[in-house]
């Protein structure tokens, strides 16, 4: 195994709220630490092996989210392959990010909130302008309000990809409720400040967040929190790992990624 | 009206074996119709605006502006981004899937055994229309361009609790669903080969495809 990189950015892991966010068993030293501001978007490679974690800077958060293999990213998170596998319809700690290729981009270690809507999708420019009104550059600066359709094809863009890599995504800390009927509801007041996800990396991927309103959000007042993100390393996941055992299912993932891996 | 566009809009009536894909073109104001024949089949369905495959149907903008899962009459397809491509006019089964997507060699090892890769599947299905369908091969459609598709004649409900249940079919057959386009609209389907799943008593049927003029 590669040494271990230089950490950088350690200097904030002494930030009161960060210390505040380390409950949850978390033991590793933090590889670095850094802050999405509500609103706007980020992406990064995250290599197999090391653990990320999303954090709630305020009540109500979202967060956009897709997952691509960084060295094919032809390969992707697959919305359906990660539901019909795991027989579910939110995303909570002990279920894992199938790629459509039969394999695990990552899994999911903590969740203090308990459910994370892979249904609802993206917001897009209009909605946006609709619900909380038309924002420019010229005036606003970069207190505009960018759409999660928008932030996510500039960073797709940044690697060659585009808006035929952009597929359904995962909207991190939002409940969504289906009724009997069909009809979805979204659960105001599900995601609070301090809530946080883990995101333990079983490939080398991009990952792509923007930090912006779910779109069953209600507005009219647009606040989206920040999220903090902290990188740790994480243990290889033991033969027990409570993602590995969840299902049948995830053991053959879990099996397709590790055989991508054999050197 | 040119000879050539004539021939664009003359109506479409096939049988679509078990197993097989099928693509083609429904212009803006024809109407498509596709006939479970026996019951329970599931008929994955992709559209795209014919102009621009960019634009595609998206499930996920499609749940999110009618704030709900199922697809039936009045169920408005929207794209990527965000416009309206078909309606649905007439449904004789009551509800169809969209979030369980399409079977594929990969997916298979995964939800069955690592054995069932060699088995046939929608995905499979999907790129060998697009290899040999001029619209596929000359519009460069590859697999980058199969986003998560319909499921017609599928039941696939969600629990309040959260939970993804694969059901037993409410089609029957016979029933079917009409669709008006509202753009010209390019259509891939793969008529599904999944002998692994009981939602279609583990028997795959043919379907009908037939477009005509909108009344």
């Amino acid at each position: 195994m590669a040494a271990r990189p230089v950490p950088h950015c350690v200097v904030q892991a002494l930030h009161p709220r960060s210390d505040m966010n380390t409950a949850g068993g978390t033991s590793a030293p933090l590889l670095w630490e850094d802050e999405i501001p509500g609103g706007a978007h980020w992406s990064a490679v995250l290599r197999r092996g090391v653990e990320l974690r999303l954090i709630a800077q305020g009540d109500d958060a979202n967060v956009a989210a897709l997952f691509y293999n960084r060295e094919q990213p032809l390969e992707r998170y697959n919305m359906a392959d990660t539901l019909k596998a795991q027989h579910t319809a939110h995303l909570t700690a002990g279920c894992v990010c199938y790629s459509d290729m039969g394999r695990i981009l990552c899994s999911i270690t903590e969740d203090s909130c308990g459910w994370h809507d892979p249904l609802c999708g993206l917001t897009d420019a209009a909605q946006i302008a609709e619900r909380y009104g038309a924002t420019r550059f010229q005036e606003q600066r970069n207190e505009r309000f960018v759409s999660s359709r928008e932030g996510l094809l500039v960073e797709l863009g940044k690697y060659g990809l585009g808006e035929r890599d952009l597929v359904a995504n995962i909207n991190f800390f939002s409940k969504v409720v289906v009724g009997d009927s069909g009809a979805m509801q979204r659960v105001a007041g599900h995601g609070k400040a301090g809530d946080f996800v883990s995101l333990r990396f079983e490939m080398d991927a991009l990952v792509l967040l923007h930090a912006g309103p779910h779109p069953l959000a209600p507005g009219p007042g647009y606040a989206p929190p920040a999220i903090r993100l902290q990188a740790r390393h994480a243990a290889p996941p033991a033969a027990n790992d409570p993602c590995r055992v969840r299902c049948p299912e995830n053991a053959r993932g879990f099996i397709n990624t590790e055989r991508l891996y054999l050197s | 009206m040119s000879g050539a566009l004539v021939n664009e809009v003359r109506d479409i009536d096939e049988i679509v074996p078990a197993g097989e894909p099928w693509m083609g073109v429904v212009r803006r104001g024809q109407t498509l119709r596709i006939v479970d024949l026996e019951g329970n089949q599931a008929v994955d369905t992709l559209f795209y605006n014919a102009a621009d495959t960019a634009e595609h149907y998206s499930a996920q903008n499609t749940i999110q502006g009618q704030h709900g899962i199922y697809l039936t009459t009045g169920t408005v397809l929207l794209s990527n981004r965000g416009r309206p491509m078909l309606r649905i006019e007439e449904d004789t089964c009551g509800r169809h899937d969209t979030l369980g997507g399409a079977c594929s060699a990969e997916s298979n090892t995964v939800r069955y055994a690592l054995g069932k890769r060699h088995m046939h599947s929608c995905r499979d299905s999907f790129l060998l229309a697009l290899a040999r369908h001029p619209h596929g091969t000359n519009g460069g459609m590859t697999r980058r361009d199969l986003p998560s598709n319909i499921n017609f004649f599928m039941n696939v409900p969600v629990t309040p609790a959260g939970q993804l249940r694969f059901a037993d079919g409410i089609s029957a057959a016979g029933r079917h669903v009409e669709l008006v386009a509202l753009m010209d609209a390019l259509v891939l389907i793969s008529n599904c080969p999944q002998l692994n799943n009981p939602c279609n008593a583990y028997n795959p049927t043919p379907i009908r495809v037939m477009t005509r003029a909108h009344a």
